[in-house]
């Protein structure tokens, strides 16, 4: 049997106001019918807790989307869950705060567009939407929520990098993930578009670098390096099958939010099987769990239970085989495929294209 | 740096539970997911918001039945590590 998981991202909806050209979300995105009823997720958070997992993530689209999101961490509290809300703060209400704070939600997560209207209404597609978070993140101040304030970042925003770091400071935020845009989703859509330069990234590195030494102990900051600039994968999900699974609305149970782009998988829907089966004996689940399954050339380096090969869906995305080795990674004959598209896409001198924005 | 006479506090979004499946203490936070030896469910069980660091290594201690000098310094670098994660407040007492 598999070691229990720690944690399980639920996709409550895939609706959200707000149009990100990054949006980890597949580009087929489940239309409000094809959702789970209040139950239904009732019922998979207490199978989750059952089996294991001990932190809830509620994410989407926007979660708050959900009419019965109060009803939700309620639930999710009675499981006994560690439950975190993941919001782009637009439909949180000051009254519907109020009640997630009575039923018992841990932590919040504040997505950040960027630090101006102007940068975060055009990333977000959503005129008046940076004022409306600002207004939320006032009230979840108020209420006293923990707060982690996620910052996407990308070639438009990653200079604004120091006056990011500052706004998690102003909103007392006791954490920051920093996160580069990882392409999965619509963010592969928008590749060259968001790509951001070397020296860009080399900048960030000495940023961050700074201020988790001068900011250690008030503010607690997390760092997502764009892969496609490091030498080595990271180890994505932890290893696949070994920590998180994740839910899409309609139940399908995934090892991790990208998978079902690897078209020979299959999934099984948390309303078919019990969670614990999926989890324990699902195909998609021991597909590449473990590192059994790894190729030579990983099976003989001495990072192969550092990294476990890296990422599957960025090796289906990149080289159209989700069994090869991380193309990030310098060791392997396919970061020349990386590096190709890094040399196309990071010269200034061409036209970055028009965002794609995400939608329905 | 905590001192002795500092009184430690979990924050709000950082608690202690139970894990029934892996039959063993935990300590939630944001992201976070610490498991907690003897050692450390012993700590994090008397950080109420009012002992200080001094009273919480006395009475370990007496429990454990070694000199409070040499347990102090290990209850305070441990609580230390959990602030800088910023899973710990302290009050200056
Ligand atoms: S990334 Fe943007 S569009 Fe996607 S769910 Fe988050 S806020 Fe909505
Ligand atoms: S060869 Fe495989 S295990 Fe080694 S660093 Fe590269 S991806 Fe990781």
């Amino acid at each position: 049997m598999a070691n229990p998981p720690l944690a399980m991202l639920a996709e409550l909806t895939h609706r959200c106001p707000l149009s990100c050209p990054y949006c980890s979300n597949p580009t087929e995105l489940l239309a409000k019918d094809t959702e789970l009823s209040t139950d239904q997720w009732r019922d998979i958070f207490q199978q989750a807790a059952d089996l294991g997992v001990l932190q809830l993530h509620l994410s989407g689209g926007e979660p708050a989307s959900r009419t019965d999101i109060i009803e939700l961490v309620v639930a999710a509290r009675e499981a006994g869950l560690y439950t975190n809300l993941i919001t782009s703060g637009i439909g949180l209400t000051p009254k519907r705060l109020e009640a997630l704070d009575k039923a018992g939600l841990d932590h919040v997560q504040l997505s950040l567009q960027g630090v101006t209207a102007a940068m975060a209404d055009r990333i977000g597609g959503y005129k008046g939407g940076f004022d409306r978070k600002m207004h939320v993140a006032d009230h979840i101040a108020r209420i006293g929520f923990p707060l982690t304030l996620n910052a996407v970042m990308h070639r438009a925003n990653l200079d604004d990098l120091p006056a990011t770091i500052d706004m998690a400071l102003r909103l007392g935020a006791r954490r920051i993930e920093i996160a580069c845009v990882q392409f999965q989703g619509w963010a592969l859509t928008n590749r060259s578009a968001l790509q951001p330069s070397r020296a860009q990234v080399d900048a960030a590195k000495r940023v961050v670098k700074d201020a988790i030494e001068r900011l250690k102990g008030d503010l607690v900051i997390d760092f997502v390096p764009p892969d496609y600039y490091s030498d080595f994968p990271k180890a994505c999900m932890n290893g696949w099958g070994s920590t998180g699974l994740n839910v899409t609305p309609d139940g399908t149970v995934l090892p991790c939010h990208a998978a079902a782009t690897i078209p020979h998988l299959t999934f099984e829907k948390a309303t078919d099987r019990p969670l614990a089966e999926i989890w324990n004996d699902g195909p998609a689940f021991n597909a590449y769990r473990g590192t059994d399954w790894l190729p030579d050339l990983c099976q003989s380096c001495e990072r192969r239970d550092i990294d476990f090969g890296g990422c599957r869906c960025q090796a289906m995305a990149v080289l159209g085989d989700a069994s090869a080795t991380d193309p990030v990674c310098r060791k392997s004959a396919g970061r020349a495929v990386l590096d190709n598209l890094l040399a196309q896409e990071e010269t200034p001198t061409i036209d970055v294209p028009d965002y794609v924005y995400r939608k329905l | 740096m905590i001192h002795p006479s500092d009184i430690p506090t979990l924050p709000r979004g950082v608690r202690t539970h139970f894990d029934t499946v892996r039959k063993t203490d935990v300590l939630l936070g944001p992201e976070r997911v610490l498991m907690l030896d003897q050692i450390g469910s012993a700590v994090l069980s008397r950080v109420d918001g009012a002992q200080s660091v001094s009273v919480i290594s006395a009475d370990l201690a007496a429990v454990y039945d070694a000199p409070q000098d040499v347990i102090e310094p290990d209850v305070i670098a441990y609580l230390q590590d959990l602030a800088d994660k910023r899973l710990l407040d302290v009050r200056h007492g």
